[in-house]
């Protein structure tokens, strides 16, 4: 008989991952090429085959384990009460212990040695991952949302965690103890083992109906949670509107029609999700009824003993389980198969190519910089930059003007190599930037974007960011001569406050001082700033636009424009139109050629008299 | 817990459902018991007799009773599904109507984030335990209390036996959990650790490439990785150890049971029968067991999410209006003046936000208000919109406290264009439409035409009617601008307020926007918060604000001769010009 508990684990383990809420939809997904994302997701274990080998075997010997015991037990209790053999008994019951304790601390042991595999598996994946986007070329971070991509990485990599530490182990047993008990049942009554071989169709089956149309209603609960969620959020930013407009009352009634619209997607999905539970337990039932009725009209026709019967109940119920089990760890596993397919799509992406081995080092350039016909698109047949020539000498400064999506930013990508020239060329110091090393080149010039980006660390880390050496009293010289020692001294803690996610507790101005100081520390020999298009209070843009002016001494600097003081100031002026340079000359020769930046700038004065 | 009782009231309209809820679960537990009995019977009285007719009856009989409690089963998923599900919209109902009742200085000391967690996740999770307490929570204790129940039917002397296991056993899951719960935290803590380190490194993409700092944050991510990965082999370990030794133990309690049980049927004290039935009735109190470990669970993060619910649900609502309110319209030209006005965000202990304002304001004029950031510009605008009250002094209107005009009436003569639009996802009819719904097509389109929002709206794929926000056309800055300006227009406000409502409006059509503003205007008030000089410069009178304070009132003849920020700010901004370019 069946008589033994087995296997309580993946209970435990539904009981912890519930805790870490890893009940969302994302369960419901499911991978395009299963077999090969699998493929791919072993190579990651490879490294512990050995270890695997021996999880393997443990759990083989405790799904025998767990098998043996109840059968033990059985036999113990036949041993005393038909054969009344006290001797036997002892040596069932001894056993008996000797299985339990075997099943029970081989599980204890694959469990402690899948703890060692699991998390390093997944360590090294998630690592190459990191190390891949570092990689990438920009050209993938500007095609999609940051928040999407980031949001859908966690969410993977947590899913074929989940999938690899539980379910992995969980499918094996579940497999191996349905095995087991097949061959059990065949040798037992090969008619009745015949007739339960009718249960895993039904079972999986009837699981995989209810799981299809679980999927299609979460996913539209999904849509309206979304739809619940946006009403939400936009009526709490806009609640000043709302309130002025007093819009109160249609506002709720847009609200209750979608929250009613939730409620009635939720009753529907989790009716059928529910379904699951009840479904699954009246087929053991009914499989145990079934083994009843038949095995004893079978024992009627002396087709089969009495223990037989009892014996096959017992492995009726026990069989079950594990078919159970396997259902929810195959949708498990489709998730996270899923999940993995797409991390391995970003893996599969071409990486920016790797410095040439003959690539030249740069050391300290003076900042010559020479543009040679170039022309770049970053969709095919949509040029954006269209034969682009120019030269600054060192210590020059350019200011470069011109209507919005004109290619003044596409410029700056191409200088820093974030995106590759196709044709035409850019030469540094005479150095074809291609042939030289991408950090060399980097290091040579110093970047300030038009929104600030600050890390969530401390003020004096920020600053270091460029130049991790640098000692503390450099990090101050910079952020004085930058114009931000005094605000950084009325931090809450000075340069050690650490800056909330993305130096949102700084103002905009405080921010674009902070990164003039990051720049002014790493000391690059050319500059490219992205003037910002809005201004800050005037006082801070006031200084701002000082810290701007010494950052730029002695350096060469490419200036992307949009204040006048910066272009009086600029030795001369390039203006870009669709992609192209319409005219470059100083500030005078420009305002005399009555032309394009003419035009622009006497737009200031426009309709200024009312 | 007592946060969770409060909630109780959600119930009360679901009690029926719940009562039957409840109902059927009992049932369901009852026929899962007697299943067991059932095949015990057909074999001791129908196989072992060999009684055809019995096994028949038995057989038939356990059909029945299987599809019976299927079908109860089925009635408690329906009924434990409609009210958790009622609750969970009732709840976010709740919550929704109360913050868009509060007054705004308590809704400020919330986050968009803090209030939507509320009305999302610590809803649902009030919804699950709702939910399982109405299933496997309540069928879990139940079967624990019916087998042993019926252990004790079966065999007294060895459920006496049994019963010290199961309190180990229960002692072991309580052992674990404790062990676990604070490797659990910092499990939490080290995985957002790493997740931050992702979101920087991907959202400042840019500026890690620039100072070619690609290897230390490999290296950054390397050791929080690390580390989460070390504490996360712990739990695993733990969880390896939980497991096994719980199913061991209960196996050990059936040894216990057999060797005795055993004994005592050798002595004639029990049949072979009763010992299988007491084993299948032990075996059935381990899984509810672990259940009950998970429900403490759902209890405690459900209580947490209760105590963040009545958060919002006990703060109080805006106050009601004085009796005496005033209900007659404001008059067509409004005259506003501020009397010795200050102001302080309630709670903050700083220097007020603005400080004994005297202002008189004259209707058919446009006046702007300039000074940087932190002046209090937009502040003074929110007290006219009586998003605030002033903490001292008074605003009035036509010689009437703003206070005692019914608020609705007066925020109709009202219009407002933000410094950031805020506009809603529907089209852009809807949008222009917010302020005064039933407005005829030919007002939006004359107010989207002032507004100067008409040209470029019948270019958009299905002019008016295009979809705009989530899912929609996404507009430009300028764009939101001009339709958040169209849609104050259209309200035909007595007093409109801008506040830096065209800093992304080229100079060009701002000063056209201006144009018809003044047009539109005629009769009533305009105040203009801005930071570009050359827009003040359009107004009619400009005030200095800084720190709070007025500093000037005037012309920019008289304010150059009498303001010295003001001549700061001219002397700055003349050169600051943003070159806007006609992009």
């Amino acid at each position: 008989m069946m008589w033994g508990i087995r296997r309580a684990t993946s209970t435990v383990e539904r009981v912890v991952s519930q805790r870490r809420g890893t009940d969302r939809p994302s369960r419901l997904e499911q991978a395009r090429d299963p077999l090969q994302a699998m493929r791919r997701l072993l190579r990651y274990l490879r490294p512990y085959r050995a270890r695997l080998a021996g999880v393997g075997a443990l759990v083989s010997i405790s799904t025998v384990a767990n098998l043996i015991g109840p059968y033990l037990v059985g036999r113990a209790v036949d041993s005393w009460t038909i054969h009344r053999d006290t001797a036997g008994m002892v040596r069932m019951v001894l056993a008996m212990l000797l299985a339990f304790l075997l099943g029970s601390s081989s599980d204890a042991v694959s469990g402690m040695l899948m703890a060692g595999i699991s998390p390093r598996a997944l360590q090294r994946m998630r690592q190459d991952l990191f190390d891949h986007l570092q990689r990438l070329p920009l050209r993938f971070f500007d095609m999609r949302p940051a928040g999407e991509l980031i949001s859908r990485l966690i969410n993977d990599i947590d899913a074929v965690h989940q999938a690899i530490s539980q379910n992995l182990i969980g499918m094996a047993a579940s497999l191996l103890s349905l095995a087991g008990l097949m061959i059990a049942m065949f040798l037992l009554n090969p008619v009745l083992a015949m007739a339960s071989l009718v249960m895993g169709p039904l079972m999986i089956g009837s699981t995989a109906w209810i799981t299809r149309a679980t999927r299609r209603e979460f996913r539209q609960l999904q849509r309206n949670l979304g739809e619940l969620s946006s009403v939400v959020e936009e009526s709490i930013s806009g609640i000043r509107v709302i309130r002025a407009f007093r819009g109160r009352e249609r506002l709720i009634q847009t609200f209750r029609s979608r929250n009613q619209a939730v409620y009635e997607s939720a009753v529907r999905a989790n009716t059928y999700a529910l379904l699951l539970m009840p479904l699954t337990n009246q087929l053991g039932n009914l499989f145990v009824i079934l083994i009843a009725g038949l095995g004893g009209w079978l024992a009627l026709r002396g087709a089969a003993t009495v223990g037989t019967i009892v014996a096959f109940i017992s492995y009726a119920r026990a069989f079950v389980q594990p078919l159970r089990q396997i259902s929810s760890i195959y949708n498990a596993l489709q998730a996270a198969l899923a999940g993995a397919e797409r991390v391995f799509e970003i893996l599969d992406l071409p990486p920016e190519p790797p410095d040439p081995p003959d690539a030249v080092s740069l050391d300290r350039v003076r900042g010559e910089l020479c543009v040679k016909d170039l022309s770049f698109e970053y969709v095919p047949g949509v040029p954006v930059l269209r034969n682009i020539s120019f030269h600054v000498r060192p210590g020059q400064t350019v200011a470069i003007v011109g209507p919005t999506g004109a290619g003044k930013t596409t410029l700056a990508n191409l200088l820093l190599r974030f995106y590759e020239a196709e044709h035409g060329s850019i030469c540094l110091d005479g150095y074809d930037i291609r042939e030289v090393r991408r950090g060399d080149l980097r290091q040579q010039i110093g970047v300030v974007l038009q929104d600030a980006f600050l890390f969530a660390a401390t003020v004096m880390e920020n600053i270091r960011y460029g130049r991790p050496g640098a000692s503390d009293e450099e990090v101050i010289r910079a952020a004085q001569l930058a114009g931000a020692d005094v605000f950084i001294r009325q931090l809450p803690h000075g340069y050690v406050t650490v800056l909330s996610e993305q130096g949102s507790n700084l103002s905009r101005g405080q921010r674009q001082l902070l990164a003039i100081a990051r720049v002014l520390l790493t000391d690059p020999a050319v500059l490219i700033l992205d003037e910002a298009t809005s201004s800050v209070d005037p006082r801070t843009e006031l200084q701002v636009q000082q810290a701007l002016r010494r950052l730029r001494e002695g350096r060469t600097s490419l200036i992307i424009a949009h204040r006048l003081s910066t272009v009086r100031d600029a030795d001369w002026i390039l203006v870009l139109q669709d992609g192209a340079i319409v005219e470059a000359g100083t500030f005078r020769d420009l305002l005399a050629r009555r032309g394009v930046f003419y035009r622009l700038y006497m737009s200031q004065f426009e309709g200024r008299a009312i | 817990m007592r946060a969770i009782f409060k909630l109780l009231r959600f119930l009360r309209p679901y009690w029926r459902d719940s009562m039957l809820a409840l109902l059927s679960l009992i049932l369901v537990v009852a026929l899962d018991l007697s299943i067991p009995r059932m095949v015990q019977r057909l074999i001791d009285h129908g196989i072992l007799p060999g009684d055809l007719r019995e096994i028949q009856r038995a057989f038939f009989m356990m059909l029945i009773l299987s599809a019976l409690d299927a079908a109860f089963a089925l009635m408690n998923n329906a009924f434990s599904v409609r009210v958790s599900e009622g609750v969970a919209r009732d709840l976010r109902e709740a919550l929704f109507l109360r913050i868009h009742s509060l007054p705004l200085p308590a809704l400020d000391q919330w986050s968009t984030g803090g209030l939507m967690v509320r009305l999302s996740s610590d809803a649902a999770a009030v919804q699950r335990l709702v939910q399982i307490t109405l299933r496997i929570g309540t069928r879990a204790p139940l079967l624990i209390a019916g087998s042993i129940l019926l252990m004790f039917q079966t065999d007294a002397r060895l459920t006496q036996a049994a019963l010290p296991l199961l309190l180990l056993t229960s002692g072991l899951i309580g052992f674990f959990l404790w062990r676990m719960e604070p490797l659990f935290a910092t499990v939490q803590e080290r995985l957002d650790r790493l997740n931050i380190i992702l979101q920087e490194n991907i959202a400042g993409v840019r500026t890690v490439r620039a100072f070619h700092r690609g290897d230390d944050e490999r290296r950054r991510f390397e050791q929080a990785s690390a580390a989460f990965t070390e504490r996360n082999i712990r739990v695993m370990e733990q969880m390896a150890l939980m497991g096994p030794s719980l199913s061991l133990c209960l196996n050990l309690g059936i040894v216990l049971v057999v060797w005795m049980g055993g004994w005592q049927a050798a002595h004639g004290g029990t049949t072979p029968g009763r010992i299988a039935a007491f084993v299948n009735y032990l075996q059935t109190t381990l899984n509810p067991l672990l259940i009950l470990a998970n429900l403490a669970q759902v209890w405690a993060s459900a209580s947490a999410s209760a105590v963040r619910i009545h958060e919002i649900l006990d703060q109080s609502t805006e106050a009601e209006e004085p009796e005496e309110a005033v209900d007659r319209l404001p008059a067509l030209r409004p005259r506003v003046a501020l009397e010795d006005v200050s102001f302080r965000y309630e709670g903050s202990a700083g220097a007020p936000v603005l400080h004994r304002i005297h202002l008189t304001l004259e209707p058919g004029q446009i006046v702007a208000i300039l000074g940087p950031s932190g002046a209090g510009k937009s502040t003074l605008l929110h007290l006219l919109l009586r998003f605030y009250d002033p903490t001292e002094g008074r605003i009035t209107l036509d010689g009437l406290d703003l206070r005692r005009l019914r608020r609705e009436r007066f925020l109709a003569r009202v219009a407002w264009v933000p410094q950031e639009p805020s506009l809603f996802s529907g089209t852009v009819r809807d949008n222009i439409r917010f302020g005064r719904p039933d407005a005829p097509d030919e007002e939006v389109i004359e107010a989207a035409m002032a507004a100067q929002a008409h040209e470029f709206i019948i270019r958009l794929p299905e002019g008016y009617d295009t979809w705009i926000g989530e899912r929609g056309v996404t507009l430009s800055g300028g764009q939101r601008q001009r339709i958040a300006i169209a849609r104050a227009l259209l309200m035909r406000p007595d007093l409109l307020l801008l506040d830096d409502a065209t800093s992304a409006v080229d100079l060009e059509t701002e000063s056209r926007i201006l144009r018809s503003i003044r047009e539109w205007m005629r009769e009533g008030l305009c105040i203009i918060v801005t930071q570009r000089l050359s827009t003040a410069r359009r107004a009619d009178r400009m005030v200095v604000m800084e720190g709070g304070r007025v500093l000037g009132i005037g012309t920019h003849a008289e304010l150059l001769g009498s303001c010295s920020l003001y001549r700061e700010i001219y002397a700055a901004q003349i050169d600051e010009e943003i070159l806007e370019v006609a992009g």
